[in-house]
């Protein structure tokens, strides 16, 4: 369904590869996470497949169709979704338009105000809010991840959806990501994390170092193995 | 009142609808008035000494408007309008003007409005003013607004005052002396194109104990169009001042923003904010990963901005 094939990316006048000859067929459905130390290219591998980057070499193919000179609309409208390690403020959007955006349009508050209510927010509270600096960055996260479950696409992908959410937060987070998967068994979810808790909820996770997979497998095999690391 | 497409349109824009409001009103086209109602709380006169009303809320209205939009639809017409407000003691009014000049000719259409607020004690008021320019001809659209507004103990206004588009030139004033326990709030929302210069100026004096101010300035300035604001709050009692101006640029366009805060006490509490810039990378692309192509991401955060 989501493949990269032999991909490799660098970035103008410096040689270093930060994805390197990265290979990888993403299963059907399912919670796959992706992991490994700060540089190893994860971010830039969630970016790739987003369309804000575009691989130096190789392919990205979406159910047999080549998508790697697509844009990042042209991808949303295929049916990938996208949410931001930073959520970008914009002044002006309230949340119930980003939301409605997400939905498609035409949207009434309280179909919106469902997908709040999924990362914990009461929609009575926030949906006349502007997404701008009135809002703290765990709500902008929370808001954010409620934008990415309002597209209910096939392809979801989480560019570390801890970064910046309180613990209680990121406990419901978990709940939100186990609820998504039981609610859509056959979507492919896609979690660029570190955390050690979200990596045990998951049905896959890849290990990545100096831009390339040196582990994948199983949760249980790939925790030992960062364990012992 | 018999009115053309393109008039209907201008009061469509400055003020939703063209139909005749309730409540009291002047509709004036081409420098003259078509239609006009006084009610029994809000008198509505015309200056016997040069252009303009004199609008009389009596002490105590409460819920009733008055309408007064302007409409240029000939083009070489040049007017300057005097409207005076005076807001009887413990009224609650809402006041909507708004100008639109269509121009299909070759000469320069312009309508200057000077409208001044004397606001009595405990009254509230809104201001709602819209200006908006089209038409094929080559002669500006140029629309000068003046605001005066002063305010007695324990008022209230609030402005909304937009720059639609097609405004070819614009220079705005805004004065407001704000007394005891008095607030304003200014929420001004600009948008220029093309060539398009317009410069807005605002100068706020607290003059009372506890007087507040909040004044707020959104824009775009688009391609080559040129746009100045400057914005002064003096604090002479033990106040509030708060001055906020955004602007988007694109394309060739520049925008210069110069604030100045003048507190003459020690507890005159005045605060300046700015921030002039492109639209962010990220904000489309947060867009665009909802399904929106770049041309509709650009249009959403702009129509926010300016909402």
């Amino acid at each position: 369904m989501l493949e990269l094939q032999n991909v490799s990316f660098s970035v103008k006048d410096n040689p270093k590869m930060i994805l390197n000859d990265f290979s990888y067929a993403f299963p059907e459905s399912g919670l796959v996470a992706i992991t490994g130390p700060n540089g190893s290219g994860k971010s830039t591998l969630a970016q790739l497949l987003m369309g804000v980057k575009t691989p130096t070499k190789g392919r990205i193919i979406l159910n047999k169709v080549d998508i790697t000179k697509k844009t990042v609309t042209e991808r949303a409208r295929l049916g990938v979704a996208f949410s931001f390690q930073q959520p970008v403020k914009i002044k002006g959007i309230t949340v119930f338009e980003l939301i409605d955006i997400a939905l498609g349009g035409g949207n009434d508050p309280k179909e919106v105000g469902s997908y709040l209510k999924m990362v914990g927010l009461n929609p009575d509270q926030y949906l006349l809010r502007e997404i701008s600096s009135g809002l703290s960055g765990g709500e902008m996260k929370r808001i954010e991840i409620a934008s990415v479950l309002a597209r209910n696409t096939r392809i979801s992908i989480f560019d570390e959806p801890e970064a910046g959410i309180d613990l209680w937060s990121f406990s419901a987070l978990k709940n939100v990501f186990k609820k998504i998967k039981r609610n859509n068994p056959d979507n492919l979810i896609i979690i660029i994390s570190h955390q050690e808790k979200i990596l045990e909820i998951t049905d896959e996770i890849l290990v990545l170092e100096s831009g390339k997979i040196i582990k994948h497998g199983k949760p249980e095999k790939i925790l030992s193995f960062l364990k012992e690391r | 009142m018999e009115l053309t497409d393109e008039e209907k349109q201008i009061l469509c824009a400055v003020r939703d609808s063209f139909e005749i409001p309730e409540g009291a009103y002047n509709f004036r086209v081409n420098g003259k008035s078509i239609g006009r109602k006084s009610t029994d709380m809000i008198e509505v006169n015309p200056k016997q000494e040069k252009s303009g009303l004199n609008i009389v809320i009596k002490p105590g209205t409460k819920n009733e408007s008055v309408h007064i939009p302007v409409v240029i639809s000939e083009s070489g017409l040049k007017e300057v309008v005097y409207n005076d407000f005076y807001i009887g003691d413990n009224a609650e009014v809402t006041i909507v003007a708004g100008c639109g000049i269509y121009n299909c000719g070759g000469q320069n259409s312009v309508h200057d409005g000077v409208h001044r607020f004397y606001i009595g004690k405990n009254a509230r008021i809104k201001y709602i003013e819209k200006h908006y320019g089209f038409g094929p001809g080559h002669g500006s659209k140029i629309l000068n607004p003046v605001t005066e507004v002063y305010l007695d103990e324990n008022s209230e206004a609030t402005l909304e005052l937009e720059q639609i588009k097609g405004v070819d030139s614009t220079i705005r004033k805004t004065i407001a002396n704000v007394g005891n326990n008095c607030k304003i709030t200014v929420n001004e929302r600009l948008l220029t194109h093309g060539r398009q210069s317009a410069k807005s100026s605002y100068s706020v004096k607290l003059l009372g104990v506890n007087a507040k101010a909040d004044v707020i300035s959104r824009s775009v300035a688009r391609d080559y169009s040129k746009q100045t604001f400057n914005l002064a709050i003096t604090g002479e009692n033990k106040c509030f001042g708060h001055s906020e101006c955004d602007a988007i640029i694109m394309n060739s366009a520049t925008v210069k923003a110069t604030p100045t805060l003048n507190a003459k006490i020690k507890d005159a509490e005045l605060i300046h904010e700015a921030a002039i810039g492109k639209i962010a990378s990220e904000q489309l692309i947060k867009l665009m990963s909802l399904g929106l192509d770049e041309r509709e991401a650009e249009s959403c955060i702009i129509n926010g901005f300016l909402k």
